[in-house]
């Protein structure tokens, strides 16, 4: 190694002893919040522990252990498979209709009109409320006789149906406030997307004597690829962890329809003392967001265009 | 050169330092008791909290003055995060000296062997009450105060449809028919409302002699042909005669709202209405003891003191549990301030609470003690009222039969449940 490369090394590896300290705090962070009980959670799923029992007991794990046992009971169960097809349906529902609603957005507050920062502004509130808050109120606007909204409905002559209280329009009605909620945020990450292309494509196709909705097809959403991709997949990922909207406004009601997968890991949890089932739970639903998001990822290679 | 690597030298030890002193001890509050002087216990309780932090206070106070060597740290919890908390502070080993239960958790923790023997008199203390909380012949809890369910009814809206005001001796069917005379009033106004959930089932069960589980708790007779009839007559009264609102009927109200808003003409609920329901109501109201069918049977609802296994004063944590439930002076406290009712024996200690009205007819609150039913409390507690109540709920809603729900919350409890 000759002089020159030493020295560049030497510099490099002085520099990351110089930083360590400054890395300790977020690490020891990282360590002692994440990942530690990540680890113990993992421990406690192959147990039988109810919550309650001391967990630093030195026998404590040869006491409880049950191995996969609360992994089989899970898998085994229907409760589990009609949770996961709720989980299903809310993403089927929530996914492309986010992904519609702000691109809308994104587009709408793309063009520089007079007002545009007010708007932007107005969409992005919904997601600086709080999610219990939110809840709250549009409890109160989906009541079916005495809402808000049925009472809009009416007015163009349509009967509103029981939305929180009926069965099969419980779960369209907690897609309907995630959307209103999450448009905003998406909005911008997608408004952001759209402020980045070149100009000169727009100039070119001009030229070319291209309309609205073919420079919209042909050159925004390619070019906008990457973020509809991170929309996707975070989208995603918080579909699969739905749960105040849930907890507050149904309970996991009416009759079940909508008991999610996080729903149950925490009556679980905290309820109905199953600890270790509800950590089990939790790495199930762990494996399956990565499996979603491997999927997603690969699939990233055929639609995704980075613009270099 | 020199002076920059200076600087970061010196910002690097900096930073080690401001890290370790993240990690610093927090000291643990431990008091000597090995000295005899004064010994503090930790109280933690949820009972108070909403507006009886007071009332606690002025407790803890008198129990000093009589134990000038006892100093009690009370905490409070709500009661929707107290659960949660406490079941991590257990796990955790961090649990106070002594804490606050309800019937349900009871079991649970005390199944669990996360609790303490308690010893002392405890001869002042309604025998029910006590029984409640001891767990083969080991008194494992403390009744801190009782309350029950009555039926409390408005006066005028029976003035109004001309019929006579209930009595103690009412059966379902005299409720029935007056409920029904009540509705006539108006499409608003409706006559009764009693809760469809499991708390409510388990009782009117007991009122056709029927029961959730079978003798020695072993086996579910959830779909038994007693607890058909009773669940029946519950739901029937929102789908059949519709006496009772449906949820959308009810549109997001709640009952006590609907109650004090005049449209109800009846409403089986807790004593602990009575301060609400004088305050918001302007129209007459009274209380009779629940109407039964073959039997009558009211609920029992108690919250427990218990006691940690890993105290450090168990003698003194006991001096303060006892002192706490049954002492005239703590009782005389509670009842001043119109927090429940204390688990005393003596009913004679309790007369003041007889002379406050409304309601006029407060002898209901002890003659219903004559017919209590208690919860069936199984470890699997919370999982089980959850499961039957929303069967029941979805029966209310017209999705399924009665029939229907009952099997079905059979058939889940026996597959998620394991019992004995």
């Amino acid at each position: 190694m000759d002089q020159k490369t030493k020295r560049k090394l030497k510099k490099q590896g002085s520099g990351l002893v110089l930083a360590s300290p400054f890395l300790l705090p977020s690490l020891i962070g990282m360590l002692i919040f994440s990942m530690l009980p990540l680890i113990i959670s993992g421990m406690i799923s192959l147990t039988d522990w109810n919550g309650l029992d001391k967990l630093t007991d030195a026998a404590f794990f040869q006491d409880h252990f049950i191995g996969l046992g609360n992994y089989k009971d899970i898998l085994t169960t229907s409760e589990f498979w009609r949770t996961l097809g709720n989980t299903a349906k809310y993403i089927v529902l929530y996914v492309p209709l986010m992904l519609i609603c702000s691109l809308l957005v994104a587009y709408l507050l793309s063009r520089p009109r007079r007002c545009v920062g007010a708007f932007r502004v107005l969409y992005y509130i919904p997601v600086l409320t709080s999610w219990v808050a939110a809840s709250l109120i549009w409890k109160s606007v989906l009541s079916p006789q005495y809402g808000a909204l049925n009472g809009i409905l009416e007015m163009f002559g349509i009967t509103g149906p029981g939305w929180l209280l009926d069965e099969k329009w419980a779960m369209p009605a907690i897609v309907l406030v995630s959307v209103w909620k999450d448009m905003g945020f998406f909005g911008l990450i997608l408004l952001s997307g759209i402020m980045a292309i070149n100009k000169s494509y727009y100039e070119a196709a001009d030229l070319d004597g291209a309309n609205g909705w073919t420079k919209f097809l042909k050159i925004t959403l390619p070019l906008l690829t990457p973020s509809i991709f991170y929309v996707l997949i975070v989208g995603m990922i918080n579909a699969f962890q739905l749960f105040p909207q849930v907890m507050i406004m149904t309970g996991g009601g009416p009759n079940g329809a909508t008991q999610v997968m996080v729903e149950r890991i925490y009556n679980y949890g905290f309820r109905y003392y199953r600890m270790g089932y509800a950590a089990a739970f939790s790495w199930i639903l762990f494996a399956i967001i990565m499996v979603f998001t491997a999927i997603q990822m690969k699939g990233q290679e055929r639609w995704v265009h980075y613009d270099s | 050169m020199k002076k920059s690597k200076l600087f970061s030298l010196i910002a690097m030890v900096l930073a080690v330092l401001m890290v370790f002193s993240a990690c610093g001890n927090t000291s643990a509050s431990k008091q000597a008791g090995s000295d005899g002087k004064a010994v503090t216990i930790t109280y933690c309780n949820f009972n108070s909290s909403g507006g009886n932090e007071g009332t606690l206070d002025k407790m803890v106070a008198a129990f000093e003055a009589e134990h000038p060597n006892i100093k009690v740290d009370v905490e409070t919890i709500g009661y929707e995060d107290y659960f949660t908390q406490m079941q991590t502070r257990v796990a955790g080993g961090t649990a106070p000296d002594c804490f606050e239960l309800n019937i349900e958790n009871f079991a649970a923790y005390a199944n669990k062997g996360m609790l303490a023997e308690i010893t002392g008199n405890f001869s002042g203390l309604n025998d029910a009450a006590r029984n409640a909380f001891n767990v083969n012949g080991k008194q494992y809890g403390l009744p801190e105060s009782f309350s029950n369910v009555v039926l409390i009814y408005n006066k005028d809206l029976f003035d109004q449809a001309g019929i006579a005001y209930p009595t103690d001796d009412w059966t379902h069917a005299d409720l029935q028919a007056a409920a029904e005379a009540i509705r006539a009033l108006g499409d608003n106004i409706f006559g009764i409302w009693q809760p469809i959930s499991y708390n409510e089932f388990f009782k009117v069960a007991a009122q056709y002699g029927g029961a959730l589980l079978n003798e020695d708790k072993t086996k579910f007779t959830i779909n038994s042909a007693e607890n058909l009839a009773a669940a029946t007559t519950l739901i029937d009264r929102v789908q059949v005669s519709n006496v009772q609102p449906n949820a959308v009927q009810q549109g997001g109200m709640s009952d006590w709202d609907m109650f004090m808003s005049g449209r109800l003409g009846m409403i089986p609920t807790g004593i602990w209405a009575f301060q609400t329901f004088t305050e918001n109501c302007d129209f007459a109201w009274d209380i009779v003891v629940e109407p039964g069918s073959t039997q009558k049977a009211t609920h029992f609802f108690s919250n427990c003191v218990v006691m940690n296994p890993e105290t450090k004063h168990p003698e003194e944590v006991s001096a303060w549990l006892t002192w706490l439930t049954s002492s005239t002076a703590s009782a005389d406290i509670r009842l001043e301030a119109g927090w429940d009712l204390p688990a005393l024996k003596d009913l004679d200690a309790l007369s003041s609470y007889l002379e406050i009205t409304p309601p006029d007819n407060r002898e209901a609150v002890f003659k219903s003690l004559d017919y209590l039913a208690m919860p069936p409390v199984i470890e699997d507690y919370a999982l089980m009222s959850d499961i039957i109540t929303q069967k029941l709920t979805a029966a209310a809603d017209g999705t399924i039969t009665v029939q229907e729900a009952l099997d079905q919350a059979q058939a889940e409890c026996e597959a998620q449940i394991k019992l004995g």
